[in-house]
Formats: structure tokens, C-alpha cells, sequence
């Protein structure tokens, strides 16, 4: 009896975090579960297993145009924000130059500001100024609340760069623009693919402000909230699983290739 | 030796930097002047809609300058304003309860499923979060297994339900920005040198007292970055409260959707936002000063 007390102290934490891990799981395996529901439009119940869902992922009305829609914005985004930001971390990481508190009180303010005061304010100003909603507003909109994720996330693997490599570098005579080819853009790469990424999952996720900017076209979480109303269909499920399952893949890639790297050098 | 040569190249680097300072500028540029008109510029137009009156047509609004409309939007939703931060306080807190020891086991007792353990936590971003939520509701409502198992023991009553209340809403946001607490916790405790731990017990301290005064200390900074990081969008959230409460647990975010899309009086919305977000810029700012961590910002 002691020996279970003590082992079951010992291993509390442990205890804990299957616990906690658990509950992150949950939704997670339900989601894919009832990916294989046979319960027709509305996938409330457990009707039975079937494998239609999978092979006909577009069979719910409109959910395909969703997801492409939501592709497009998603990769369009990505790409300017993890630009634009990426440019900016480089300013804050590796040059002193005035106005930079300022900088970043303007990198911050967005990502301390509630999405729907950001959607909001945007779709007051695109009403004021008579302009149109559409993709062309929500990708505007996608771009701007991804930058400050992106500065954040390339800024910390700049800041850890350690810059005698490049000086390094310029001690073999290579000049500025080498040195950045050849030693500062690979070492930091991991970072930007890793905004990139982020960059992605936030514009691809989001509902709240796309709500304000899309107008009437439709995205992926829209149309799964307009959908929730009457039952979700399982092709949404079959979508969601397959987001998570390509995710996973990405990641696993990603940490395979780091390790690989590490164990050359 | 070593020292002067690292002196001496530090110079070189920093005089070439002096040179083109010009280069900076332009690498902020493009995304400052972004965000200057994507974000500044739209904030202000907010503020400028929130003091408009009706004129005439429904959808069209003209410039009076009516502060009365904070006045009239407050009393008109400060039950909404009140239960936003309540059920954002409330999740932020379950959230650390739930992370804190989470981060704690894979800073330091994971050994080397150390990365995989960091991807689970990361995994329900890679489903979208209305799916998670709509699974929550479908989980804890009517027909899910929680409910028929709590009825079938008889702890509830037959009509009690999960679902559509404030406790399915708490939970809710709880769970969708668990990652956001548990990333930061995780990034602070790891940094954490496992002697000094070891130092407290060397002398004499117990668990408890090396938590107390060490571990916990020491990880104040992703404590703070945590409960920001999660505390901030659960209170502008409204998915939550919209799938997963009813009426009685609307929060801010439904207000200010209702009033947008369903009223279209944007002035009173407008009013709403702006306010909501001064209220969040005036607690972070606090907190951040109390816990003295500004240099996270």
C-alpha cells in the first residue's frame, strides 16, 4: 500500500500531464472519429462506420469552394506577411536606429488588440472609404494581423544568431550582401519557415475576422459556424482530420530534417 | 586576447551599421506603413464612427460628435462587458492551473519525447477551432456520452444539461487557448538551469519552499507572456459563447456582431470596440507594470 502511495506521488506530474493531454486529445479524436460517421447531413449522432465521407470529401454542398477559397487567402497572406515581417525582425534584430520603441509598440498593439475590435475597425473604414468586401479586403486584413506573429517568431532567431559567424564571414572577405546569402539567410530560414507556417494556420483558422471583411464570399470556418446551426456535415470532419494529419506530417518532417542537420555539423 | 579581438570586431561591425543607416528604415517600411493604414488608420476611423448619429437611411451615419453613445452603449451592455472579462479571468485561470504543471512535466521530466510532447500541445491548432468547438458541443451536449454517463450515475438530473450554460462557455475558451498558455510556460521553465533547483535543496528547502522560491520565480516571465497571450482573445471571443452558451452567457464579441450585422447601428458597435479594447490596453498595462516584465513588450 505504501509503495503504491509513493509511486503514485512520485509519478503525480506525470499523472497530471496524461490527464491534461487527454483533454487536448479529446476533440481532436472525436473530430476524426466521426469523419467516418454514416449520419448523413448532419453528423450529430453515431450512425455507423462508412468510408463515403473520405472518398467524396466535396459531397457537402459549397465546402470545397470553402476550402479553396480559404487556400488562396491562406497562401496569398502567408506569403506578404512573412515578407513584410520578416524584413521588419531583421531591422529590430540586427540594426539600432531611432524610433524603434516605437516599432515595436506597433508590433505589439495588434496582437494585444481582441479580433473582433480588428475586424470591426476594418470593415468601418472599408464602409467609410465605399470599398467593396471580398477577398481582396480579407486578404488585406490577413496580411496585417499576420505580420506581428511573423516579426515576433524571425526576431527570436535573429536575436540568437551569433554574429561573430557573420563576422566571420566578412573576415573572409565576403561583402554584405554574401555574407547575408550564404550565413544569415540559412541560419534563420527554420525561423521564417516557422512564421510562414504560423502565418498560415492563423489566416487559414480564422473566422472572426474574416467575418467582417469576406462580404458574401464564403471560407472554410465560415461556412462550418453558418453550418453548425443545422449539423456540421462529416465532409467538414473528413477536412478538419486531414488538416491535422498533413500538419503533423509537416512537423515531423521539419524536426527529422533539424536533427539531421544538427548531427552533420 | 579573446576579448580584445571581439572588442575590436564589434567596432567594425558597428561603425559599418553607422554607415548606412538608411538601411533599416527601409527594411521597416513596407509592413510599418502596413500596418499604419491596415491598423492605425482603421482604429481611428472607429473611433471616429462611435460619435456619429443616424441619419436618415438605415445604414448611413453622420458626424456629431456624440459622446452620449459610450454612455448609452455601456448601459445598454455592461452585463455583456462584465461576464467578458469574468469568463476570460475565469478561463485564464483554469488555463494556467492546467498548463503550468503540463509545462512543468515536459521541461523537465520528458527526457527525450521532449519534441513530441511539444507538437501534442501544439496539435489542436492543426484542426480548426470551430470543429474543436462543435466537437465540445456535440461532447457535452444532449445526446454526447458525458451527459448520458453524469445522468445514468445520477449525479445531474435529467433535465440539467452542460451544454448552454456558462460552464460549457468558461470551458470552452479554456480549452481553445490552452496552447497559448502552455507555449510561453514551457519556453520560461525550460530556460530554467535544473542546479538551481538542486541549490534550494542542497539547502534545505523542501519541494514546495524550491518552488516557491525558485521555479516559480524564476518562470514569471512566460506566466506573464501566458495569461496575456490567453486572457486577450478570450475576452473578445464570441465563437464560444455563440456555440457552446445560450442567451444568458452572451459575451462582448456577440454584442458587438449583433449590433454590426444585425442592427447595423455601427456607431454604438464602434463605441463598443473602442471600449473594449481601451479596457484591455488598461489592464495589460497594469499587469505588465505590477509584474514588472516589460520588457516582453
Amino acid at each position: 500500500m505504501r509503495s503504491v502511495k509513493r509511486w503514485f506521488s512520485k509519478n503525480l506530474i506525470r499523472i497530471y500531464a496524461f490527464l491534461a493531454f487527454t483533454y487536448i486529445f479529446i476533440p481532436i479524436i472525436y473530430t476524426i472519429i466521426f469523419s467516418f460517421n454514416d449520419g448523413g447531413k448532419s453528423n450529430l449522432a453515431w450512425k455507423g462506420f462508412t468510408l463515403k465521407n473520405w472518398a467524396n470529401p466535396c459531397g457537402a454542398p459549397e465546402i470545397c469552394t470553402a476550402l479553396g477559397n480559404s487556400l488562396k487567402i491562406g497562401l496569398t497572406s502567408t506569403i506578404f506577411a512573412t515578407i513584410l515581417g520578416t524584413l521588419i525582425a531583421f531591422a529590430l534584430g540586427r540594426y539600432q536606429f531611432k524610433g524603434r520603441s516605437s516599432t515595436n509598440l506597433l508590433i505589439f498593439l495588434p496582437m494585444a488588440t481582441p479580433e473582433i475590435v480588428l475586424g470591426a475597425s476594418l470593415l468601418t473604414m472599408f464602409i467609410g472609404l465605399g470599398i467593396d468586401t471580398g477577398f481582396v479586403t480579407t486578404i488585406i486584413a490577413h496580411i496585417m494581423f499576420c505580420i506581428s506573429f511573423v516579426v515576433v517568431t524571425v526576431k527570436a532567431r535573429v536575436a540568437s544568431l551569433d554574429p561573430r559567424l557573420e563576422q566571420a564571414a566578412m573576415d573572409l572577405y565576403a561583402n554584405e550582401w554574401q555574407t547575408f546569402r550564404r550565413v544569415t539567410l540559412p541560419l534563420v530560414a527554420p525561423g521564417i519557415a516557422a512564421a510562414a507556417l504560423l502565418a498560415f494556420s492563423l489566416s487559414f483558422d480564422d473566422y472572426i475576422i474574416t467575418n467582417f471583411t469576406i462580404g458574401t464570399e464564403i471560407t472554410f470556418p465560415k461556412f462550418v459556424f453558418t453550418s453548425a446551426i443545422r449539423g456540421v456535415p462529416a465532409q467538414a470532419n473528413v477536412i478538419g482530420a486531414s488538416m491535422f494529419f498533413i500538419a503533423l506530417a509537416i512537423v515531423i518532417v521539419g524536426q527529422v530534417l533539424a536533427s539531421k542537420r544538427k548531427s552533420k555539423v | 586576447m579573446a576579448f580584445l579581438h571581439v572588442q575590436k570586431t564589434t567596432n567594425k561591425f558597428k561603425s559599418l551599421k553607422n554607415n548606412r543607416s538608411l538601411i533599416p528604415y527601409l527594411l521597416l517600411a513596407p509592413g510599418l506603413i502596413w500596418l499604419s493604414i491596415f491598423f492605425i488608420f482603421p482604429i481611428l476611423q472607429l473611433g471616429a464612427t462611435s460619435t456619429k448619429t443616424p441619419a436618415g437611411e438605415i445604414g448611413f451615419f453622420e458626424q456629431t460628435y456624440r459622446f452620449q453613445n459610450y454612455i448609452d452603449a455601456f448601459l445598454a451592455s455592461r452585463e455583456q462587458f462584465y461576464r467578458s472579462f469574468l469568463y476570460a479571468t475565469l478561463a485564464t485561470i483554469l488555463a494556467l492551473a492546467i498548463a503550468y504543471p503540463l509545462a512543468y512535466a515536459i521541461a523537465f521530466k520528458s527526457g527525450r519525447y521532449k519534441n513530441i510532447l511539444l507538437v501534442m500541445v501544439i496539435a489542436p491548432f492543426f484542426t480548426s477551432f470551430l470543429l474543436r468547438t462543435i466537437a465540445w458541443k456535440q461532447i457535452l451536449g444532449e445526446e454526447g456520452p458525458v451527459v448520458s454517463v453524469l445522468r445514468a450515475i445520477s449525479i445531474i438530473g435529467d433535465t440539467t444539461t452542460i451544454t448552454a450554460t456558462p460552464f460549457a462557455v468558461v470551458t470552452g475558451l479554456t480549452y481553445n487557448f490552452l496552447p497559448f498558455m502552455t507555449l510561453p510556460l514551457y519556453a520560461s521553465l525550460e530556460r530554467i538551469d535544473p542546479r538551481t533547483m538542486e541549490a534550494a535543496g542542497d539547502l534545505y528547502a523542501n519541494g514546495l519552499t524550491t518552488f516557491r522560491k525558485v521555479t516559480l520565480p524564476l518562470s514569471m516571465p512566460g506566466v506573464v507572456a501566458g495569461t496575456l497571450l490567453t486572457f486577450i482573445p478570450a475576452s473578445g471571443d464570441y465563437i464560444n459563447a455563440a456555440i457552446l452558451g445560450d442567451p444568458k452567457s452572451k459575451m462582448l464579441g456577440n454584442v458587438i456582431d449583433a449590433y454590426y450585422f444585425r442592427i447595423v447601428d455601427y456607431p454604438t458597435a464602434a463605441a463598443l470596440s473602442f471600449m473594449l479594447m481601451v479596457a484591455i490596453l488598461i489592464l495589460v498595462t497594469l499587469y505588465i507594470r505590477r509584474t514588472g516584465a516589460e520588457e516582453l513588450v
